[in-house]
Formats: C-alpha cells, structure tokens, sequence
C-alpha cells in the first residue's frame, strides 16, 4: 500500500520537477513582457534531443550538455529578437499564434535536423534502483530533483541578488519606471527569453534518460508547464515550483489508482477548475480593471 | 454606405466562384480537397464570430468539432439513428455542453481563457483517444454514407455541390448576424466590455452565445465531415487541430467574414501544394503563422483591403 | 424628487478608501457636477453609482430603488448612462454602429430573427440608424456619420461617447470628464451640448474639472476631498466655501 504510494509519489515528483522548471520558464518571460510562450516546451525538447543525438555520435557528456544550452539559448533569443519583438504590442491573441507558430517551426525544425524518432541518453549515474521503504527510486530521479532544486535556488539568487536580476523583477512590475531608471527593457526581454529556454533546456536533459524524447516530446511538456504557471497564478515563481509539483503529483497519483489513459488529462482537468473557481490561481493576485 | 450591394454582391461572387470552380476540376481529387477547403471554410466563418467579432479566443474548437463527427459516427453506427436525425442531436448536445462550459470559461481573459478552452479540447480529445469501446480509440470509427429523405449523398462530385451550397448559407447567415443588432452587441463586447454594459449589453450572455454558436457550427462540420469522409480518428480533436482552425482566421483576417473563409482555403491548399517537400510542411506553416502576425496583424484580407483603400486614395 | 440618492456609501482598495461614507441626493432634471482634486474618488463613485464597481458598503438608491449590486446592463435598463473619462469607445466599429449599440435595448435582440434578417429586424435597423445619425448631429457629429471610430479625433470620441449614451434614452446621464484633453474651443461646445441634453428633461451628473464649465452650467455641486463630502450647494455656495477654496480651488489655481 505504502510502497506503491511512495513509488507513484516519487515518479510524480520527477515529472513535477520538470514541470516546475518549464512553469517557471513561462513565469519569467510572462513577467517580462507579458507574452505566454507556447514554444516553452519547445526548449525543452531541444535540450534534451541535442544532447541525446550529440552523445550518440560521440561527443562526450560533459561537452555535449553545455552545447545543448547554449543551442537552446541561442533559439530562445532568436525567437525573442524576430518573432516577438516586432509584435511587442500587439494584443494577446495575435502574440499567442505567434509563439505557437515559434512552437510549430521549432517542431518541423527539429524533425529535418534530427528525425522522428526516439532518443535516450544514458543515465548519469547507474541504473541501479535505489530501494526505499518498499517503493524503488531510479538514480536518475535524484539528478531530476538536485538539479531542478539548484536551479530553483540560483534563480533566486538572481532575482534577488543580483542587479540585473533585480531590473527583471523591476521590470515586471512597472515597464515605464524601469526605462526611467535607467533599465534597458529590450535587454531584459532577450534575457528573459534565454534564461527561460535555458531552464527547459536543463529540464530536457535532466529528464531524456527517464523518459526519452523526441521531436514532438515539448508539446504535451509545455502544456502541462503553462497549467502549472496559471495553476500557481500567472508570473508568480513559487507558484509555478508549487503548480507544477501539484499537476506532477496529481498526474502520478490518478494513472496509480484510477486510470493511466487519462494521465494526460489530469493537467487540464485541474486547471479547470481552478480557473473556474479561482481564476487567478494559488497565489494570484486579484485585480480590478480600471476604468 | 452600400452595405446592401457589399453584401449581396459578396454572396454573389462566391456562389458564382463556387458553381463555376469545378470547370477546372479535372478529377475527384480536386473536388475532395474543395469539399474539405469548404467544410473549414464554414467551420472558420463560424468561429470567427467568436474571435474576430467577439475578441474572445479558443484554442479547442477542434474538439467541438471531433465531438460532431463522434456524435453521428455513434449514433448512426451504433444506434441506427439516421443520418440528419444524429447531426441534430450532436449538434444540440455540443451546444449544451459549450453552454454549460461556456459562463465560467468566458470570465477569463486573454491566456487563462486561452488555457481553458485549450484544456478543454485536450480533454475531449484523450476522451476520444481513451474510450474505445465507444468510439473505437486510437484506431478510429467509420460511418456509412449521408442519407436523408431518400438521397444519399455520396461521392466527391455530389458532395461539392452540397457543402457549397452550405457554405453560402452559412456566410449569408453570419452577414445577416454581424450587422444586427445580436452581431452590434458582439463586436462592442470585443470593443469595449464595459462601453457595451453601461448601454444594456449584457455582455456574459453574449460572449457565452457566440461560443455556443460557434460551436455548434464547428460540431455540424464535423458531423458532414465524418460522413463526408467514412473514417475519423481521435485527432481531429488534437491541439494541433484547434491550432488550425485559429491560424486560419487570423490569417484571413479577423473579423472578416470573406477573410477567414480566404484563410481556411489557403491553409487546406497549403499541403497539396507543399507535398513536394513534405517534410518541410511544419516549418512553412509555422513561418506563415508568425511572418502574418507580425506584418499584418489584421490579416491577408483586412490587410489587402486596406491598401487597396489608401492606393485609391481614401474612399 | 431626487432622482439618485447615495447613503453612507464607501469604497475600499485593499485597505485605502477611495470613498467614504458618502451620503448625497441628485434631484430629478438638475445638472449635478462633482468636483474634487485630482484622486479625491469621483471616478470611483460613478463606477460605484454605475453598478461596474460593488460598493464595501452603503447604498444606491435610483426612483427610490435599491439598485446597489446590480451590473451596469441592469441599471442601463433602469434609465442610467453614462461616459468614461478614458474612453471606452467600440474602435472596431464605425462610429455610428457605437451609437447604434447605445440603442440596443429598445431594439428586437432576439437570437433568430436577426440570424435570418427578418424584414421587421431590417427595418426598424435602418430606423435605428436614422435615430442615431441624429444623435450624431444633435452632439455636433454630423460629418463623422460615416466614419470609422477609429479613424475620429480625440475630441470627436468624446461626443461620440454622448450620443452613445444618449441612445439608450437615459433618465439620468454620468459624464465622467467630458472636457478633458480638450481645447477651450472643444470645451465650450461641449458645454453646450450638456446644457442642450439637460434641457431635453435629462438629468446630468457630471465629473468636471474645468471649473468655468463647472460653475456656469451646474444646479447644484457636491465636493469631494479624499473619498468624503467637503461640501456641497449651489455654485455660489460652493466657490465661498473657504475648506473647498483651500483643499481644491486653491491647490489648483
């Protein structure tokens, strides 16, 4: 009874790392320009398969990973300087069908420089389970955690450490005041769009060993990153770790006891209501429009 | 303002290109591609209303539309309900069920609504994927062919001439509907929501209508759609799908009725022409997507139209 | 009779009163202006008044019914319209179709018939559309029937948001800055339309700070200083008020 509770908890809180990673990808640049970007899930499949195919032909670990951030950074910059630049003030639905358009091309992008099929990468340390109370947990699950934990803890150290950090934050809450200042917001949409795909890119390498990826892996990854950050409440960061260790947990928990088909459906089915009966998620902020 | 002649003149034109199209139809296969141009033609002119008048997005029509094809599949296939009979009833069980979705969904703005009318169609579509007792699963359903007071309507020829007549009454229908008082209220909900309600425009009500029609525009396609076809597979319901159906709106031209019909032509065309280099299809459709948005955002038509207007010098 | 009355009403933001306790009556057919510096909660109370905001307590009586808590549609139903200081015009639309919207409620609004474009819809649209063309002109307008509302200058919007709210024959009409951002030229001809509306049997309550507006077309004015009644009276009455003349006029020049 336990055992299988700890061991769905354990496989949840994987996915739910993971999930967090790419909320909080969502998080940042919905922060910084107040865009939702539908290709979140995007970065993480392109971390996770350049890394794969690089280890394939040879390239060792070490090199490889660093070389699939900085592609995946490379693509989030591209995206922020020729698709959502020139459209900054466009209105909401027409910034949405660009970023999917971004997600749609990354996609097609992926399947002619890779192909369809599916890739791993070995696990970082052994495949050994590792046995707790009944329940087994792969070594790889421990990366996925200590990994995701490091990059939570640096990222708060940025934000609230740093200068340009700061100016991030500062920005988010009021363009007009940080162009005073002095804040160059154009710098900090570029950086909010490289260090989002940076975070999916680590996510995507993190995970590849666990469970494979492929070139349509970032659709259903981006997706159930987006619940997490409306979940947690828009452009919150604790909310997105919390949303998406919820929607992980929860995911985990229904395919163990109820169905494993509608795992996927888990995500959306919570999301929903939430948005019905607190559309400003977790830790949201409820505003009043002004008139 | 000769809205009168605009309108008629429009209807005109495309009920002349539709009849007159087929002269250069040297085989079936072109009127299949037409018919499915036309059914999302028609699924595009209904849910335009919903975008591009009312301002309001949905990224689950697709799922409207899966749950259409569904419907008649079961009920004419498992039931033994005929044909028309099964289109109805689906259509009225989508329309309760966007109905019943609708308030709580239309409260949102912008990405939480995106996010919930996306959920939605992701939900349905696993539905779909994961009841196969029902509905046959990951493999599909067929369904025999459209019989109604004695017809069928079978082969690719016969069905063109049905859905084109369709889709002249379904542009004839949203005209009508835009410039009304309904479709006045609409476009000021996309307007204004709170310039409408000061005046009596009980905006909810309105939003959570025009979702309802548009949905079951989409649910009567994907009813046609199914018979039209003989086969459906849970993917009509896919994200991928809903997508589509969006870009080709926003690409036409939102608010537009003739816009989105221009779009959802083009974007059906779109692989036949691209076959050649097939595997490149994903990536042209995502630079359409993007490259529209960014320099016109208002769509090819609205976008054509315009310049059209300021080469003419003003009026 | 008073036409609106406002008891002990109060509006709080998170702490912050931007109305309080605020007790005050509009007599039927008087042009009623509220003044007050900038942030001293007028625009908060004609969103309180117009049903976009709930009061954190007090009421709203309008003809003597309790009309706090009802939505804007309802109340428009009840004979209330009213402008926005920052507009909020139908850009999507032509600027006649704006006005047209204002007469929504005395129009067929049924689902079907206007699916189907029954005769009876399509004429009484173009009558409609006559009445509104007149609107446009009775607001000075005339040239812009045909125009689109995006394509119409700031001060024509300002009008444009009259007539709309005109054509929903409103018994009482909230003007939430009319002249602002306008020149004294714009200025005065709005005037002239408030005073031409108010002769028509139509009670205003206005939002002004264009104090020579304010004071040369007002029956009766109440002032407002953070959230509370300062003072209120005829316009003579008000202008010698000396903690109206410190808190506003004199802050203000």
């Amino acid at each position: 009874m336990f055992a299988a509770f700890l061991q769905y908890l354990f496989s949840g809180l994987t996915s739910g790392a993971i999930y967090a990673l790419a909320g909080l990808g969502f998080a940042i640049i919905y922060n910084a320009s107040h865009v939702i970007n539908f290709a979140q899930g995007e970065f993480i499949m392109i971390g996770g398969m350049a890394t794969a195919t690089m280890v394939a032909a040879g390239v060792p670990i070490y090199l490889a990973i660093p070389l699939a951030m900085v592609a995946s950074m490379l693509v989030g910059v591209a995206m922020e300087k020729f698709a959502v630049e020139p459209a900054r003030n466009a209105d909401v639905v027409t910034i949405i069908i660009i970023t999917i358009g971004a997600s749609i091309f990354l996609r097609g992008a992926a399947q002619i420089i890779w192909d369809k099929e599916f890739h791993s990468l070995p696990a970082f340390s052994g495949e050994t389970p590792i046995a707790v109370l009944g329940a087994t947990l792969m070594p790889q699950s421990l990366w996925v955690f200590g990994i995701s934990a490091i990059v939570i803890a640096l990222l708060w150290y940025f934000f609230n450490r740093t200068m340009f950090g700061k100016a991030m934050l500062g920005t988010s809450h009021n363009r007009l005041a940080a162009q005073l200042v002095g804040v160059a917001v154009k710098k900090v949409l570029l950086a909010s769009f490289a260090l989002s795909a940076l975070l999916g890119a680590v996510g995507g390498i993190v995970v590849t060993p666990i469970t494979f990826t492929n070139y349509e892996a970032g659709i259903m990854l981006g997706l159930k990153g987006f619940s997490a950050a409306v979940l947690g409440g828009l452009g919150n960061g604790t909310g997105a770790i919390v949303g998406g260790l919820i929607v992980g947990i929860a995911e985990a928990m229904a395919s163990g006891y109820l169905s494993s088909a509608y795992k996927d459906a888990i995500a959306f089915i919570i999301i929903l209501f939430v948005l019905f009966f607190m559309p400003s998620g977790l830790f949201g902020k409820r505003g009043t429009d002004r008139v | 303002m000769n809205l009168m002649t605009a309108r008629t003149g429009g209807l005109a034109l495309l009920a002349v290109v539709i009849t007159v199209a087929p002269v250069g139809f040297s085989n079936s296969y072109f009127y299949d591609v037409a018919v499915n141009a036309m059914f999302n033609a028609i699924l595009c002119v209904g849910l335009n209303l919903l975008i591009g008048y009312a301002g309001q997005i949905s990224l689950g029509h697709a799922g409207f539309f899966a749950l259409g094809a569904y419907g008649s599949g079961i009920l004419t296939e498992r039931y033994g309900v005929p044909a028309i009979g099964a289109l109805v009833l689906s259509a009225a069980v989508v329309g309760v069920l966007a109905f019943v979705v609708a308030r709580p969904i239309l409260k949102l703005k912008g990405h939480y609504l995106a996010m919930a009318t996306l959920g939605i169609g992701i939900i349905i579509h696993i539905v779909l994927k994961t009841e196969s007792g029902i509905t046959g699963g990951p493999d599909g359903m067929s369904l025999g062919n459209f019989k109604m007071l004695g017809l069928t309507i079978k082969g690719d020829q016969m069905w063109y001439w049905v859905v084109g007549f369709l889709l002249v009454l379904a542009v004839w229908l949203s005209l009508n509907l835009i410039d009304s008082p309904v479709g006045r209220a609409l476009r000021a909900v996309h307007g204004s929501e709170v310039g409408a309600e000061v005046v009596g425009v009980d905006t909810s009500s309105y939003k959570v209508l025009v979702f309802v029609v548009s949905a079951v525009f989409a649910s009567v396609v994907g009813s046609l759609f199914a018979h039209k076809n003989g086969f459906i597979t849970p993917d009509i319901a896919s994200f991928f799908h809903s997508v589509e159906l969006v870009t080709m709106v926003v690409l036409g031209g939102m608010a537009s009725i003739y816009g989105a019909l221009i779009g959802a032509v083009i974007l059906t065309l779109l692989p036949q022409v691209l076959a050649a280099v097939e595997q490149y299809e994903a990536m042209i459709l995502g630079a359409i997507m993007m490259g529209t948005m960014i320099f016109m955002p208002k769509g090819l038509l609205p976008s054509l139209l315009a310049s059209l207007k300021r080469r003419g010098g003003g009026q | 009779m008073s036409l609106l009355k406002v008891e002990k009403l109060s509006k709080e933001f998170g702490g912050v009163h931007a109305v309080e306790d605020l007790t005050f009556s509009v007599e039927a057919g008087h042009i009623h202006s509220i003044i007050g510096p900038n942030g001293a909660g007028k625009t908060t109370l004609f969103n309180l008044i117009t049903g976009v905001y709930t009061p954190s307590s007090g009421r709203v009586l309008f003809q003597d019914r309790l009309v706090s808590g009802m939505k804007p549609y309802e109340l428009a139903a009840l004979g209330m319209s009213r402008t926005f200081q920052n507009l909020q015009i139908f850009f999507n639309m032509q600027a006649i179709e704006n006005v047209m919207v204002g007469h929504h409620l005395h129009l067929d609004r049924r689902f079907l018939p206007s699916l189907l474009r029954l005769p009876k819809v399509k004429r009484r649209d173009r009558e409609c559309r006559d009445y509104c063309a007149g609107l446009m002109e009775f607001v000075g307008l005339a040239k812009y029937i045909d125009a689109d509302a995006a394509s119409m200058p700031y001060g024509a919007l300002k009008r444009l948001e009259i007539a709309r709210a005109l054509a929903a024959q409103p018994k009482m009409l909230l003007l939430d800055e009319p002249a602002a951002g306008l020149n004294a030229t714009e200025s005065r001809e709005i005037d002239e339309v408030i005073k031409k509306v108010a002769a028509t049997g139509v009670t205003v309550v206005l939002v002004e700070h264009d104090m020579k507006m304010v004071m040369g077309i007002s029956d009766q004015i109440t002032a407002l200083d953070y959230g509370r009644k300062l003072a209120e009276g005829t316009p003579a009455e008000v202008r010698a008020n000396p903690e109206v003349v410190s808190a506003y006029l004199g802050t203000h020049g």
